[in-house]
């Protein structure tokens, strides 16, 4: 593609998303359909964002989201009016920062995973297979997102109970060996359920990965596909996980998200990037961007560190400037995803010595 | 630009996360260094049992012969450092480059490890003895501020256990140059991992080898304290006794004192952090502060260098604050007389020049520990020693007081006991902690034997 083509469809690409934004806020600030947070704050704030809201940048007049808006309760204060009567869910983030965000959803992670299903090649993740659904239980998104994943795709998925707050509690009191008898619990889970059927999909994490790979030989064992995710992951063990945990038989598609963004999917990697993770979010939907840690509405240039910026844009959800606990590079658009990306994700740098990060 | 690899049993590999070591005073880079990731230690140490079996093939005869060849391969020859070589000069330098350590301590510390290498160990009496391996391989978290400590766990391998090593961030060298000294020398490489990597990786080598030796600091020693696969050595606390006679006649141990306070520039843990005494606390104080009063930064390449500047001068200023914000009561006597603040600049260079304080025992700076040649002088009734000295890695008690001498005896505190004008610095190979590895690495078992043919 010439650099004029791309160009067009970036600019065609930030055209929708500013028809996105426009539809999204119309929404949220409607006394008929919006929720009751986002319309008290509206009602106190001294502007109507119905009217000043006209375009993506015009976000920036709401200030940085605060993530304390997210924990306790009550979480009905974020369901859309819009909505009312329909079966409303809530999932909450990991809560290895103290008392856990929630989220309510209508029908985001259902939307969010089949538009990732689409990006899964079916060669390596075939139609109507079965999933081993090898990750955080409990009231995570990722738990149901991934069992709608499989249905979607006419498979069905087998979970492990897993508690990853219990890990972390075990780490933060610095008992690493039951961490580790835990993990193997977990692992114990999965490899009854490998042995007694025909797995070819798996979602797992990367240490959960490592683990199952000490026991067995997952090509062996049928497995065509692996969606990774819910924790950091380095270009290092990207290619460890290629080269030496799955080889060329098994299709390995890292992900970056969590219960506020959806899924950023990762770019076809190419010898250039030695290893890197580059992370495209799913635009309108979610956008994903790299500011400048003290400066946080001004992006950092092409290639530069910054702090991860997110802003959901959904039905169901409006964050609009939610700062990341993460640093990553800023990515340019590319054919595939004609908008910015991120590039090696990992915690950020100043938060590093108080958040317990990867621990199942 | 060099590149150290992770040895992965003693292939090199290259990560495509590394570290930058970098010259303490120009900053200019010297060398990539390759991290592993915390699964990829996890799988290659599955294979210990393999890697340990491979010593097994050797007699312990044929294992010293070959840690002398090292010795000597470790000394004088040119071996590989990554895709380039690497010469006894050049380590010099290059571990002076990322350490700050003068060329002269690092010298001396090669000589201490290549004396170790040469030496191996004793043999057993003609006893039926058995012992048996407490684990399939050794995992050493090494330290970045003293090549010293690389003697203590070097012959392992000559009591046939795999090494499985996790470098300092600014001294990578000498223990991959060990590793090549004894796979030149004839040993398999396959029984070597060398893995730099984040202290996620350290923690994995040490909860996965059978075997661990910890280098750190407090706080990394106290994650580790309580499990009894792992030798730590943390802050050492160790200390000068002087009673009776010998407080009486201090004057004659003062070459002993600052001997043991300020070599290897105090960043030791048998480095004495603190002189208890019965008598003339204020003169031995005064006369420590005097000597160190003439200690200040020199070149890297000068003989008479005495302290190393700090490779991250941002530690030692915090390490000044500390001191002086606890210093209420007292004062530097080595400060005072030399004239100049204790944190010094030199050709871009930082250095904590040497402190002496006297105080109580009750004083915060009484009984502490600095990465550089600090002391402090107590004076105390006999009758309140050991009781005061609290954890001491090693004690050198310079009495005649045959009472004090048995407490001092059946004291639980104190890892090792010198009697008479021994320096802490003085290390025993036949010693339990600073030597005897076997006991580390190996357990006695009863056995008895009557070896007949069954039919």
């Amino acid at each position: 593609m010439s650099t004029t083509d791309l160009d067009a469809r970036v600019r065609d690409a930030r055209a929708k998303l500013d028809d996105h934004v426009r539809e999204i806020v119309e929404w949220h600030f409607n006394p008929e359909t919006g929720c009751p947070f986002w319309l008290n704050w509206a009602a106190n704030a001294g502007w109507d964002p119905r009217k000043e809201v006209k375009n993506y940048d015009d976000l920036d007049k709401f200030g940085n989201f605060e993530d304390d808006w997210l924990r306790g309760g009550p979480v009905r204060r974020w369901v859309p009016k819009g909505f009312a009567g329909k079966p409303v869910y809530v999932f909450e983030t990991g809560g290895s920062t103290g008392v856990p965000k929630s989220r309510v959803q209508i029908n985001d992670f259902r939307i969010d995973y089949e538009m990732f299903s689409d990006t899964l090649p079916d060669a390596s993740f075939p139609k109507g297979s079965d999933w081993l659904m090898l990750g955080p239980s409990g009231p995570r998104r990722l738990r149901l997102a991934v069992e709608h994943l499989a249905q979607h795709r006419g498979g069905i998925s087998f979970c492990v109970d897993l508690d990853p707050r219990w890990v972390i509690k075990l780490i933060k009191r610095g008992e690493i060996r039951e961490a580790e008898i835990y993990k193997q619990h977990c692992i114990d889970q999965a490899l009854t359920i490998l042995r007694a059927n025909e797995i070819k999909c798996m979602f797992t994490t990367p240490k959960l990965l490592e683990a199952l790979c000490e026991k067995i030989n997952l090509a062996k064992y049928g497995i065509k596909g692996i969606f990774c995710g819910g924790t950091e992951m380095t270009p290092q063990f990207h290619r460890f996980a290629v080269e030496e945990l799955l080889g060329p038989d098994i299709y390995f598609a890292p992900t970056y998200g969590n219960t506020l963004m959806g899924l950023a999917t990762h770019r076809a990697p190419t010898p250039e990037d030695n290893w890197a993770i580059i992370y495209y979010p799913p635009a309108p939907r979610a956008i994903l961007e790299v500011v400048n840690p003290d400066k946080p509405n001004e992006l950092v240039g092409y290639g530069k560190t910054g702090r991860a910026r997110l802003t959901t844009l959904t039905k169901d959800t409006f964050i609009p400037r939610f700062l990341e606990r993460d640093e990553c590079e800023r990515e340019a658009p590319c054919e595939q995803y004609p908008w910015d990306g991120v590039r090696n994700v990992r915690p950020f740098s100043r938060f590093q010595k108080s958040v317990v990060e990867g621990v199942y | 630009m060099i590149h150290i690899p992770v040895l992965r049993q003693g292939k090199p590999y290259k990560s495509v996360d590394v570290n930058k070591a970098y010259h303490y005073r120009t900053r200019e880079q010297i060398a990539e260094i390759s991290q592993a990731n915390v699964g990829l230690i996890r799988r290659d140490l599955l294979q210990q049992a393999e890697m340990h079996a491979i010593l097994q093939g050797f007699t312990t005869r044929e294992l010293i012969a070959i840690a002398k060849k090292a010795a000597k391969h470790f000394g004088e020859d040119e071996l590989p450092l990554g895709d380039s070589m690497q010469t006894p000069d050049d380590i010099v330098k290059q571990i002076s480059a990322t350490t700050g350590s003068p060329n002269v301590m690092v010298r001396r510390n090669m000589e201490k490890v290549r004396g170790v290498l040469d030496r191996g160990y004793g043999d057993i009496a003609g006893r039926a003895l058995s012992f048996f391996p407490r684990g399939h391989s050794m995992g050493v978290i090494l330290p970045s501020n003293s090549p010293g400590v690389h003697s203590l766990w070097a012959p392992a391998i000559a009591l046939k256990t795999p090494l499985i090593l996790k470098p300092g961030s600014s001294e990578p060298w000498t223990p991959y140059r060990i590793v090549q000294a004894y796979i030149k020398a004839g040993i398999p490489r396959e029984v070597f991992g060398y893995y730099s990597a984040d202290h996620a990786g350290g923690g994995e080598i040490l909860r996965q080898c059978g075997r661990g030796m910890l280098f750190g600091d407090v706080g990394a020693a106290k994650a580790w304290a309580g499990d009894p696969r792992i030798e730590i050595h943390g802050p050492g606390y160790s200390k000068i006794v002087l009673a009776d006679e010998g407080a009486k006649n201090w004057e004659k141990y003062l070459d002993l004192m600052a001997d043991s306070i300020a070599q290897n520039s105090g960043r030791s843990c048998v480095n004495c952090s603190s002189i208890w005494t019965t008598a003339n606390a204020r003169e031995i104080a005064e006369a420590l502060a005097e000597r160190f009063a003439k200690i200040g930064p020199r070149a890297e390449e000068d003989p008479e260098a005495a302290v190393a500047p700090f490779a991250a001068p941002d530690v030692a200023r915090r390490i000044s604050l500390m001191i002086d914000q606890e210093m209420e009561g007292t004062a530097d006597l080595v400060e005072a007389k030399r004239g100049t603040p204790r944190v010094a600049e030199k050709d871009g260079c930082t250095y904590l020049l040497p402190a002496v304080v006297q105080c109580s025992k009750e004083h915060a700076l009484a009984n502490r520990e600095f990465l550089f040649p600090y002391a402090s002088v107590v004076q105390v009734d006999a009758s309140e020693i050991p009781h005061c000295l609290g954890p001491t890695l090693v004690c050198t008690a310079i009495t005649s007081d045959k009472a004090l001498q048995r407490r001092l005896l059946e004291s639980n505190h104190i890892g090792r006991l010198n009697f008479g004008p021994i320096s802490t610095m003085k290390i025993s190979w036949d010693q339990p902690h600073e030597g005897n590895l076997f006991d580390h690495l190996y357990s006695r078992r009863a056995f008895q034997s009557v070896l007949e043919t069954v039919a």
